[in-house]
C-alpha cells in the first residue's frame, strides 16, 4: 500500500471530482445559504421599515413623537450640511481614541508580561478604571482637564483600552509551552522571545480585543459628547442628537442616530476585515472547513 | 569498537519541590554516532532525563558533561508534538534555530533547503503547518532539529501520535537520516518494537522512583530495512527488551 508520506506532492494535485446526487444537494443547500445570508436580513429590514412607515401614516403619529422613515431619509439629505461635519467630529474622536487604546493597551500589556511586579502593582487599577462607569468619571475629567477635547478623548480611551489590555496580556502568556522550551534550548533572548513567540501567539487575542474596543470607542465618544458637550468636541453626532431632542427636531435626532449606528457597523466591518486578513493564513478561527 | 564519547551523565538525580524523586542515580555514557532508546513505563523519568540533557532543568545532584563542552547548535530537539509555529511557513519554522542566533534568512537558505530535502519536504517550504498532515509536520520538526547540524538529537516520543503505517515509515527514514548526518540520537519511547528497530542500545527504566534498571544491546551493524522488522533477530531482541521491560515494571523500590 502506498503511504501518503512517500508521495507528499500528491497532496497538491486535486483529483477530478465526481459529483454525485448527495454532493449536488449539499452544494445547492450551500448556495441557498449564501443567498439567504444577505436576503433574509434585508427582507426583515424592508418589512420593519415598511411597517413603521405604514403605522406612522395610518395612525397619524405626529413627527415629534415618531418620525416616519421617509422623513428621516429626507432629513439626512436636507441636514447633510450639519450632519456631515458632526460625523467627522465623532469619527475623529472615535478613531483617535481607538488608536490610543491600541498603543496604550499594547504597551501596558507588554509591560505587565515583562514584569510580574508591574502587573501585580497596576493591574487592579486597570480593572478599577474599567469597572467604574465612564459616565461617572466624565464630569470629573472635564473639571480637571483644561482642554475639553482631551477630556473627551481620555473618556473614550478609558472605555476602549481595557479589552485590548486584558486580551493581549492573556495572549502574550499563552504561547505553547513546548515552543517556549524550544526557544530556551536555542538560547533565545528576552526580546527574541517577545518578538518571535509571544507577539504572534498574542495576535489572535489582541485582534478579538480590538474588535470589542472598536465598538467601545464609539460608545465612549458618544458618552463623552453627551457629558462634556459641544464645548470640548465641537458639534459631534451625539451632541447634535441631544440638541435636536431639546428642539423636538426628531427627524434630525433619528438621522443622527442612524449615522451613529452606521458608523458602528462600519467599525465592526473594518475590524472583521483586519482580523480576517491578519489570520486567514494560519489561524483556526479563519478556516472554513470542508465537510 | 570504542567510539568517541559525546556525553556523560554521572550520578544524576532530580527531585522536585514536593520531594518526588523523578530520577535517581542515572549514569549514562553516550557514544558518538550511537542510537540510544530510553524505554520504560510512564513516570520512569525518561522525559525528565531528556529535559536534563537538554538543559531545560538542572539536576538536583550529579553532573552532565559534554565532551569538549557544549556549543551553539550542538543540540537538536524533537518533541512529542511537532511544536511548529502555526503563523510561520515551513521554511521559517526550520529557520528558527538559526534565526535565534542572528543569522539572516538569505545567509542560511541553503542549509534550510537541505534540511527540508533530507526529510523529503523541500517542495513544501512555502506551506503553513496546518496544510500538512501529522507525519509531515513531524518531518518539519525533524528538519528544524537537523538544520544546525547538531552533534546530538533528543527525541521525546516523536512518533507516538502517528498511525502505525506512518510510524514505520518515519522509523525507516529516521535511520537513513541518522546514517546520512552521522549524528547521535537519544530517543524516548514506550514502544518495544520501535526501540528494537531503531537503537544500538536500549536503556530500560523503572518508575517510582525513576531509574535505569537494565540495558539491552543490539548488535546489528548492517543497515536495517523493512525486512529487519520481520527477522528472527528482531523477534529475539524484541523478546529480550520486552522481558526487561516486564521486569522493570514488576520492580518496587
Amino acid at each position: 500500500m502506498t503511504d501518503i508520506q512517500t508521495l507528499p506532492n500528491e497532496l497538491n494535485i486535486k483529483p477530478a471530482r465526481y459529483i454525485d446526487a448527495e454532493e449536488e444537494a449539499l452544494a445547492r443547500k450551500n448556495r441557498l445559504y449564501k443567498i439567504a445570508r444577505w436576503t433574509l436580513p434585508s427582507l426583515v429590514m424592508i418589512i420593519a421599515v415598511g411597517a413603521w412607515q405604514a403605522y406612522v401614516i395610518v395612525a397619524e403619529v405626529p413627527h415629534y413623537v415618531l418620525p416616519a422613515p421617509s422623513l428621516i431619509a429626507k432629513t439626512l439629505f436636507t441636514d447633510w450640511s450639519v450632519l456631515w461635519p458632526a460625523l467627522v467630529v465623532t469619527g475623529r474622536l472615535t478613531f483617535l481614541a481607538l488608536l490610543l487604546a491600541v498603543i496604550g493597551g499594547l504597551a501596558i500589556a507588554v509591560a505587565f508580561t515583562q514584569s510580574k511586579w508591574v502587573e501585580m502593582s497596576f493591574f487592579p487599577y486597570a480593572v478599577i478604571l474599567q469597572v467604574t462607569p465612564v459616565v461617572a468619571i466624565a464630569p470629573l475629567l472635564q473639571i480637571y482637564m483644561d482642554d475639553a477635547f482631551s477630556a473627551a478623548l481620555l473618556c473614550a480611551w478609558i472605555v476602549a483600552f481595557f479589552p485590548i489590555l486584558s486580551n493581549t496580556t492573556i495572549g502574550l502568556k499563552s504561547a505553547d509551552h513546548n515552543l517556549q522550551d524550544l526557544f530556551s534550548i536555542y538560547g533565545a533572548s528576552h526580546w527574541q522571545r517577545l518578538r518571535y513567540l509571544a507577539a504572534p501567539s498574542a495576535l489572535p487575542y489582541f485582534l478579538s480585543g480590538l474588535k470589542i474596543a472598536g465598538g467601545l470607542a464609539l460608545i465612549g465618544a458618544v458618552v463623552a459628547e453627551f457629558v462634556i458637550g459641544r464645548a470640548g468636541t465641537g458639534l459631534g453626532l451625539a451632541s447634535t442628537l441631544l440638541e435636536a431632542s431639546y428642539r423636538f427636531n426628531f427627524g434630525r435626532l433619528y438621522a443622527a442616530l442612524v449615522l451613529i449606528s452606521v458608523m458602528g457597523i462600519f467599525i465592526f466591518g473594518l475590524m472583521s476585515l483586519i482580523i480576517y486578513f491578519s489570520l486567514f493564513r494560519w489561524h483556526e478561527s479563519a478556516l472554513t472547513r470542508e465537510s | 569498537m570504542t567510539a568517541a564519547q559525546l556525553l556523560q551523565m554521572n550520578h544524576v538525580e532530580k527531585s522536585f519541590a514536593d520531594d518526588t524523586v523523578a530520577l535517581r542515580d542515572m549514569n549514562l555514557t553516550v557514544e558518538q554516532g550511537g542510537f540510544i532508546s530510553l524505554l520504560g513505563p510512564s513516570g520512569c523519568g525518561k522525559s525528565t532525563a531528556l529535559r536534563l540533557i537538554a538543559g531545560l532543568i538542572r539536576p538536583t545532584s550529579g553532573t552532565i558533561a559534554w565532551q569538549g563542552g557544549q556549543h551553539e547548535g550542538d543540540l537538536g530537539v524533537v518533541f512529542q508534538e511537532p511544536t511548529l509555529m502555526p503563523w510561520a511557513r515551513v521554511r521559517e519554522n526550520v529557520w528558527l534555530p538559526l534565526r535565534l542566533r542572528g543569522i539572516r534568512y538569505a545567509d542560511c537558505k541553503e542549509a534550510i533547503m537541505l534540511a527540508l530535502e533530507l526529510v523529503g519536504l523541500k517542495q513544501f517550504h512555502n506551506a503553513y503547518p496546518r496544510e500538512l498532515s501529522g507525519g509531515m509536520k513531524m518531518r518539519v520538526s525533524i528538519a528544524r532539529a537537523l538544520v544546525t547540524k547538531p552533534r546530538l538529537i533528543l527525541m521525546d516520543e516523536p512518533f507516538a501520535a502517528l498511525d502505525e503505517i506512518t510510524r514505520q515509515k518515519m522509523n525507516n527514514d529516521l535511520l537513513e537520516l541518522r546514517d546520512a548526518m552521522g549524528c547521535t540520537v537519544i530517543f524516548v519511547t514506550h514502544s518495544v518494537a520501535e526501540s528494537v528497530f531503531l537503537s544500538d542500545r536500549i536503556v530500560v527504566m523503572a518508575a517510582r522512583p525513576g531509574r535505569v534498571v537494565s540495558e539491552v544491546r543490539i548488535d546489528i551493524k548492517e543497515s536495517r530495512g523493512s525486512e529487519y522488522r520481520t527477522s528472527v533477530e528482531f523477534a529475539s531482541y524484541a523478546r529480550e527488551a520486552s522481558d526487561a521491560l516486564q521486569q522493570a515494571m514488576a520492580l518496587r523500590s
